[in-house]
């Protein structure tokens, strides 16, 4: 099952330079622990750990087909053959 | 350095002082690999705050496929600070994600919503490390 992730320039470095890396899983979960394998170091940059168990970094979105995971089950959000995954961190800050 | 044409420049400053006190937020997008700021992009603040800025992940997301669209990337990434200097805070340096972009700063501190100067500085933000850099304001675009 191949899922085509794109990848922002920040993250690059874990995929030699590319744009865009293909990946396999039915969740977002699966497909990231996917990528890890092949891209190893990625996964933190994603996920992190707290006491309720792997979360989505705060400052990362990830798209289904366009929409964001947060509304659709976050690491759960469910993933099928052919569908498009884009990884975007915020782009915010602020005065503290 | 940044090289920045003065009409792409007055529009940062003036969604800056349109926004004050709020933090105002955009990106200039370029050809890739160009390092010229043509396109300005003004973006909604989604945090609405005085003291922070995040752009809508959907804006995010629409504006990003745009820019691939039209091989372009982010050559500068603004925002404002209301009530302190432009300069980079610790927020800033951690979240900042485009190793290739000019990190603007406004402050809108002294003059607020009306006329008057403005600090606008621009800095490189990579791996936590910042490299301020002179800004360096032409009458039109290199391409006009």
């Amino acid at each position: 099952m191949a899922i085509e992730v794109r990848i922002p320039t920040i993250l690059r470095t874990y995929t030699d330079g590319a744009k865009a890396v293909d990946g396999a899983g039915a969740t977002l979960s699966a497909l990231i622990d996917d990528l890890e394998a092949n891209h190893p170091g990625i996964k933190d940059r994603l996920v992190e750990t707290k006491d309720a168990g792997p979360e989505l970094r705060r400052f990362v979105n990830v798209y289904i087909n366009d929409e964001d995971v947060r509304f659709i089950g976050s690491l759960d959000a469910e993933l099928s053959d052919g569908d498009q995954v884009v990884v975007l961190p915020a782009v915010a800050g602020g005065a503290i | 350095m940044l090289t920045i044409d003065q009409a792409t420049r007055d529009a940062i400053v003036a969604h800056a002082k349109r926004d004050h006190p709020d933090e105002a937020c955009g990106i200039v997008a370029g050809p890739e690999g160009s390092d010229r700021p043509v396109r300005h992009v003004e973006m909604v603040n989604a945090a609405g705050s005085p003291t922070f800025y995040e752009f809508d992940s959907t804006e995010l997301l629409a504006l990003y496929k745009q820019m691939w669209a039209n091989d372009e990337e982010p050559v500068v990434v603004y925002h404002s600070h209301t009530a302190t200097e432009a300069y980079p805070s610790t927020t800033d340096i951690g979240l900042a994600s485009e190793p290739n972009a000019h990190y603007v700063l406004v402050s809108t501190r002294e003059h607020g919503n009306n006329d008057g100067p403005v600090e606008f500085r621009s800095y490189r933000i990579v791996d936590g490390v910042v490299t301020e850099e002179d800004v360096t304001v032409v009458p039109a675009s290199a391409e006009n």
